[in-house]
């Protein structure tokens, strides 16, 4: 019962560390490179414009699907890892 | 054929389809009826969470919001796909193993209170309610556009449609049609695209076409705008903003909102394996990131193709461009798209300066205003409806007649997908959380089921109503629905999983924190229950407290809820053992089983 219990808790502190991980990408590309941090780009040109804009416009949308399978990819492989799938 | 035979056509055949998957599956059960069996796989999912996302607005209304805002416009398209990473790993998989049929129910058991669980409900009920409104009214636009009837016979057909196999399919029906609705939509959506993307860049991908060379002046296409828009006394189309605060808030919002939907929250409920709500997730954002990364393209080749249409001189390489707005295009020799959307009243012209042409550009501008005295500019004589520019595309671009009658299909899908997955978060809440768990426990599964169909009947009868007599502030609504998720129900749900220790104080006193200072910020400059004139101050940037606009506070209204709940939950009882273990049960996916009632 305590294995089980000792587990367990590893497992949700490595899915913890997993969403943790994910939501600095996340931020990064969104709220950093294409809103806060952009003046920072902004001497990157891309097709007539800089680097911040196109992670508004496309880049981060492009991150996030990366992000969200990334995560469901490397969850499986915890659920495996720790007997918790189905 | 006529251009209203082919609409008849494409429209009455994608009808068809619709009702034809509602016979094939019809719901049997109460099971059947909340979340479609708990079969459906992880992609079909996907699919249809993006039709029940992707509503009438992101199919007509984006492009133009995208065109009109430039940069600052990015903030839809990040936050409306950034809530699924957010929904992908801190809400669907946990609340799929929880294996309930609604929101509310995790909220009222989870926090062991029948007043959360009310609370989520009545919020469920306005966020989803108000957001209906404009799925009615967008369907009623486009049924009187297209098929040539009044805008009344319109919302009674899309009501009629969505009855038949809404109440009859339940989600099951509602899934269904929802994959042939996506279909139907992304074909409309991106046909016209890639021909504008090919004209205008030689680039058949649109959001590839976006960061190409403008074929007709060898120069970037953005380039090519940012120069034509601010010749014409606009802001450059890519520049960046001053207030980036509101752009961060607004963002957050609208991410949080997303995640907090409802309607969307229930579609991950449908899937056999909480793996699978993981998957269903990153499926949901492919099928939606397909449109969305094309409806930035779309409104700024829209936008171009408007601008070199009244000025055509502008269109190639220029040097003089003073010259080349001055040289504007007759008003005699408008091309026929102009025509067709003069009649509907979404484009107008007013000859100012009487000199038989058209003039287009920014009259607000005080420092454009002696370049367009100096030009003989008397006022912008073009005002068009933004909405009109996904409409419009197929005439803009000369294609043929048989697109125009997809974009018609296309429009009403994504319009009763929408209201359809609504309608079902509606009514589930209605039959399951208030007349089972609140009223009449007792009832059967059988009971039950008349009542949840009863309920998506009157609440498709009240959604027509209010599409028939939208009231004043339907515009202003959204911000209502995205306000609530995000400040109300997206807290709840991941304090709920992610804090053993939170109790049913604590999250009450959050939900209850984030919602009524939310709506006090909203209504403050919107208007106490968005009464036209009853405003406390003048909604515009001077007054709003840090430029934080009313559409921006959700995410405030969040994180209030977080303190609030954290402050009352560590003064009051902790949560009782059984609540700790089914905390505990809901983040480990081992034994999940399928979603059931008890």
């Amino acid at each position: 019962m305590a294995d089980d219990k000792s587990n367990a808790a590893a497992y949700w502190s490595a899915n913890l560390r997993l969403i943790f991980g994910s939501l600095i990408v996340w931020a990064l590309v969104s709220y950093g490179f294409a809103i806060l941090l952009r003046p920072l780009l902004a001497g990157i040109p891309v097709g007539g414009t800089d680097l911040g804009f196109w992670f508004a416009q496309q880049g981060s949308i492009l991150t996030f699907i990366a992000i969200i399978f990334h995560y469901a990819w490397r969850m499986n492989k915890l659920d495996e890892k720790y007997g918790l799938g189905e | 054929m006529s251009q209203f035979a082919i609409n008849l056509l494409f429209v009455g055949a994608s009808f068809a389809l619709y009702i034809g998957i509602a016979i094939w599956a019809r719901a049997g059960s109460t099971k059947d009826f909340y979340v479609a069996g708990g079969g459906v796989h992880p992609v079909t999912n996907g699919m249809a969470t993006a039709a029940d996302w992707m509503s009438a607005a992101s199919f007509i209304s984006m492009a133009g919001l995208l065109a009109s805002g430039g940069y600052f416009a990015s903030s839809f398209l990040m936050g409306w796909t950034g809530g699924y990473v957010l929904l992908a790993m801190l809400l669907a998989p946990y609340l799929r193993k929880f294996g309930k049929f609604t929101v509310p129910d995790f909220i009222g058991d989870r926090f062991y209170s029948g007043a959360a669980r009310n609370i989520a409900v009545v919020c469920l009920i306005v966020a989803s309610v108000t957001y209906v409104i404009g799925q009615m009214s967008g369907a009623g636009v486009a049924f009187s556009r297209f098929l040539e009837i009044s805008n009344t016979a319109g919302i009674w057909i899309a009501a009629l449609i969505v009855f038949l196999y809404a109440v009859f399919g339940g989600m099951k029906g509602i899934t269904y049609t929802q994959v042939a609705q996506y279909v139907v939509l992304i074909i409309a959506y991106t046909i016209p695209a890639i021909f504008i993307a090919m004209q205008l860049t030689g680039n058949p991908i649109p959001m590839f076409g976006l960061f190409s060379t403008h074929e007709a002046s060898g120069v970037p296409l953005l380039e090519k705008l940012n120069t034509v828009v601010s010749e014409l006394g606009f802001r450059e189309y890519t520049a960046d903003i001053d207030n980036k605060l509101n752009m961060f808030l607004f963002t957050l919002s609208l991410m949080f909102g997303t995640a907090g939907l409802p309607h969307v929250i229930i579609r991950f409920f449908t899937v056999p394996k909480v793996a699978d709500a993981r998957w269903s997730a990153g499926w949901a954002l492919v099928f939606i990131a397909l449109l969305y990364l094309t409806a930035p393209a779309v409104g700024s080749m829209a936008r171009l193709n408007l601008i070199t249409t009244v000025y055509p001189e502008a269109a190639g390489q220029v040097e003089d461009y003073d010259a080349a707005m001055r040289d504007a295009i007759e008003y005699e020799e408008r091309p026929d798209w102009v025509k067709t959307w003069e009649e509907t009243g979404l484009i107008t012209f007013e000859d100012k300066n009487n000199d038989g042409r058209i003039q287009f550009y920014n009259d607000k501008s005080e420092e454009f205003a002696s370049i367009a005295e100096a030009r003989g500019w008397n006022g912008s004589e073009l005002s068009v409806n933004n909405d009109i520019l996904v409409l419009a595309n197929p005439e803009i671009a000369n294609l043929p007649p048989w697109v125009i009658g997809l974009i018609a299909a296309g429009g009403i899908a994504a319009a009763l997908s929408t209201a359809a997955g609504l309608l079902l978060a509606i009514s589930s809440a209605v039959s399951h959380d208030l007349i089972k768990k609140t009223f009449k426990p007792d009832i059967t599964e059988k009971g039950e089921m008349l009542a949840a169909r009863i309920s998506m009947a009157a609440a498709i009868l009240v959604a027509t109503y209010l599409g028939l007599n939208p009231p004043g502030f339907a515009a202003q609504t959204v911000a209502l629905a995205f306000g609530i998720a995000a400040a109300s129900i997206f807290p709840a749900l991941m304090m709920g999983i992610f804090s053993v220790t939170m109790n049913n104080k604590g999250a009450v006193a959050g939900m209850l924190a984030g919602l009524l200072t939310t709506l006090v910020y909203i209504f403050t400059y919107k208007g106490w229950l968005f009464i036209p004139g009853t405003n406390t101050l003048p909604d515009n940037v001077d007054n709003w407290i840090l430029g934080v606009s009313p559409l921006s506070f959700g995410a405030i209204g969040a994180v209030i809820n977080f303190a609030v709940a954290f402050i009352v939950a560590k003064s009051t009882d902790a949560p009782p053992a059984e609540i700790r273990e089914m905390v505990e049960s809901v983040r480990y996916p081992k034994g999940a089983g399928a979603a059931q009632d008890h």
